[in-house]
């Protein structure tokens, strides 16, 4: 792979006379620069695999990550404000495991649905609530609410439970066809309006300015007379309530529920947040740039299993390396960019 | 009122509590059995070596405002290098060997511990990412050195190192409070703790006045590669066999836990090593006493958790006086207001 400049991706015209190379805005560089890597591999996919030019490829990685992409969204608006949400794998398993217990108790499958989903959002608000007022560090009140998660999905059941409500087996079942031969499934356009919905969020409300007024400096965002504790108590109960989304989606792909299912999910979302381009610090970074993330590690699986003779151990290192190429890249063409 | 104000106080109250409740529940607490220490207490001690050792490092790690989220990795593929080497040797109980084989995989581990510290210092990653594509990694080249198996080896020597009695007592518990001994008079009774403050505080304030705050952060790293490798060796020689998928699984959120339970602030720039041993020694003994009062398999989690957010309150200063404060509201102390 070489490093593509965002210079060589956007061929416009240089409407000015006087500038002659188009220079994109400092703010865009980073999801400029996932872009273009993003692109390099899927067109060195496309060179090396046979069928890998096929549109279902694209549109299973959409299949494939849905659950990834939708807590990478929570993630997002956590991140943005500073803080960090680690308990996101253990809500999902939380949820799977509620949800499958309930609906094999015989609860009517619509009044599950909004209850674990309530479930998710009160205990991010919760945990929001203890890092806002008791000033407890993000990283530790999540890592508690993991473990409070993970022990309560534990204690009701240790072991995987089939799902055989009807509802969750025609969603399971469904297929939407998008084009000839392409199709999806709802939760793959689940994913893909939680990323729109949370990009307009992000981009066009006053909620989202906030979001962004507390990640550049929370001091100076409660001078300025802006909700700060309102608005990051918001965040992580949209975290949790996005966790428990993805819960439910895993559910609805697995048509079952497991209390050790989505360990280190927390992770994987993290990562990439950062590899689109989402500062750690807060304040700055894109929903779309989460969702070039996600994309970029579905891809790297997807090179993988085309790939085919690599074993597990393979995939590991493989996942580690490329992340650490796509790191330092980054961060080379950011740095030259300023 | 100053003993409560001390940030060690709570930590160290729930760790006796605990501890007082395994004196009970426990037929053999503290005993002498085959000329040394024997019960629940030396279990306790021997159990925590591991966690109070990867703790350690995650210290100095920490007091440089970075994080290392590598170190079960480096603790299976430390485990998985010791093994392998000690297998293909001709006398596996040949003591010099041994402790050749520990040397080299303790090397190893604090060059994984050089790779993290380059990643964070000299390419400029945020520590959190930078140490994560390690732990990603690493379980794969353990899981290579290995080739997917598990190692077994039968070497007396090298089973001392967990199981082992030296001055009637544990010989892991020695070996990490060796490594507390030595990090204690680095760093308190040289500069050197100053620096690590110091780059904590701000890397770029340090090194506008001096100080070579790049090393002092490869440093770090390295340090705790090692003290990880070290905990890996432990761990192994524990099971005498390596486990390149359950070593070291999770143990980074214990020791990041104990470290945070012993008032080390993750922001980093300042520091406390007896804080981070109750840390560790606190949630060994919690494991310990969940399973001695008879709490449920499936329970434990929860009861740890609970614990646990029981723990964090108590450390929050904020929380202290919301709850506690209006039992004292004639005697106002003016808290010391930080900012977020």
């Amino acid at each position: 792979m070489t490093i593509m400049s965002p210079q060589a991706v956007s061929k416009d015209p240089a409407v000015n006379p006087r500038r002659r190379v188009y220079k994109p805005n400092a703010k865009y560089i980073p999801i400029l620069a996932t872009l273009s890597l993003l692109l390099v591999m899927y067109f060195s996919g496309v060179a090396n695999y046979s069928n890998f030019g096929q549109a279902s490829v694209v549109v299973n990685l959409f299949r494939d990550n849905a659950v990834l992409l939708v807590i990478a969204v929570g993630m997002t608006f956590v991140i943005l404000t500073g803080g960090i949400d680690l308990s996101v794998g253990a809500v999902i398993s939380l949820t799977t495991t509620l949800t499958a217990t309930l609906l094999k108790g015989g609860w009517p499958p619509l009044v599950v649905l909004p209850l674990v989903l309530l479930l998710g959002a009160l205990l991010g608000a919760g945990m929001g609530a203890v890092i806002h007022f008791f000033k407890v560090e993000p990283f530790i009140a999540t890592l508690a609410g993991l473990f409070l998660a993970r022990g309560l999905a534990l204690f009701i059941n240790q072991s995987s439970i089939p799902i055989r409500d009807e509802l969750w087996r025609t969603l399971s079942d469904m297929r939407i066809p998008l084009a000839d031969g392409v199709k999806t499934t709802p939760i793959a356009l689940v994913a893909l309006a939680a990323v729109l919905i949370a990009a307009a969020v992000l981009a066009w409300t006053r909620f989202g300015r906030n979001v962004y007024a507390i990640g550049g400096s929370a001091d100076s965002a409660l001078l300025m007379g802006l909700p700060v504790g309102r608005t990051r108590i918001a965040v992580y109960t949209l975290s949790g309530f996005c966790a428990a989304l993805g819960g439910v989606l895993f559910s609805i792909n697995s048509t079952s529920g497991w209390a050790l299912q989505g360990t280190g999910s927390e992770l994987d979302a993290i990562a990439a947040c950062v590899i689109g381009g989402v500062l750690l610090t807060g304040g700055s970074g894109y929903v779309l740039g989460t969702l070039l993330g996600v994309l970029v590690t579905g891809l790297i699986q997807t090179i993988i299993n085309f790939q085919g003779d690599l074993n597990s151990a393979w995939t590991r290192i493989i996942v580690g390396v490329l992340l650490f190429g796509f790191i330092v890249m980054q961060r080379l063409v950011t740095r030259r960019a300023r | 009122m100053t003993i409560l104000k001390n940030r060690l106080f709570w930590p160290t109250a729930i760790l006796v509590a605990l501890l007082a409740v395994n004196v009970f529940t426990s037929n053999q607490f503290l005993t002498v059995h085959d000329g040394h220490l024997f019960g629940t207490l030396i279990d306790i001690l021997r159990g925590s070596s591991p966690l109070v050792l990867v703790a350690l490092g995650m210290t100095l790690v920490i007091a440089t405002g970075g994080i290392d989220l590598s170190v079960g990795s480096v603790m299976a593929i430390s485990g998985a290098v010791a093994c392998l080497l000690i297998r293909d040797l001709g006398d596996q109980n040949a003591v010099g060997s041994v402790l050749l084989i520990v040397a080299v995989a303790v090397g190893v581990s604090a060059l994984l511990g050089v790779w993290n510290g380059a990643l964070v210092a000299v390419v400029g990653i945020q520590p959190i990412i930078a140490t994560l594509i390690l732990m990603v990694a690493g379980r794969g080249i353990a899981q290579l050195i290995t080739d997917g198996q598990i190692i077994n080896v039968q070497s007396s020597p090298y089973a001392t190192l967990a199981t082992g009695f030296f001055l009637t007592l544990p010989v892991a518990f020695l070996i990490a409070m060796a490594a507390v001994a030595l990090t204690v008079v680095l760093t308190r009774r040289t500069a050197l703790g100053l620096l690590l403050e110091s780059v904590g505080g701000s890397p770029s304030a340090s090194r506008l006045a001096g100080i070579r705050a790049k090393r002092i952060t490869v440093m770090v790293y390295v340090v705790s590669g090692a003290f990880a490798g070290l905990a890996g060796l432990i761990y192994s020689a524990n099971i005498k066999s390596a486990d390149s998928i359950s070593a070291g699984n999770l143990i980074e959120l214990d020791a990041i836990l104990a470290v945070v339970i012993g008032g080390t602030a993750l922001i980093g720039g300042r520091f406390s090593i007896a804080g981070t041993v109750i840390g560790a020694l606190l949630i060994q003994t919690l494991s310990v006493t969940v399973v001695a009062v008879g709490v449920p398999a499936k329970a434990t989690l929860l009861f740890k958790a609970v614990i646990v957010v029981v723990l964090c309150l108590s450390q929050s200063t904020t929380f202290r006086e919301k709850v506690f404060g209006r039992f004292k509201a004639r005697n106002p102390v003016a808290p010391a207001e930080v900012p977020a």
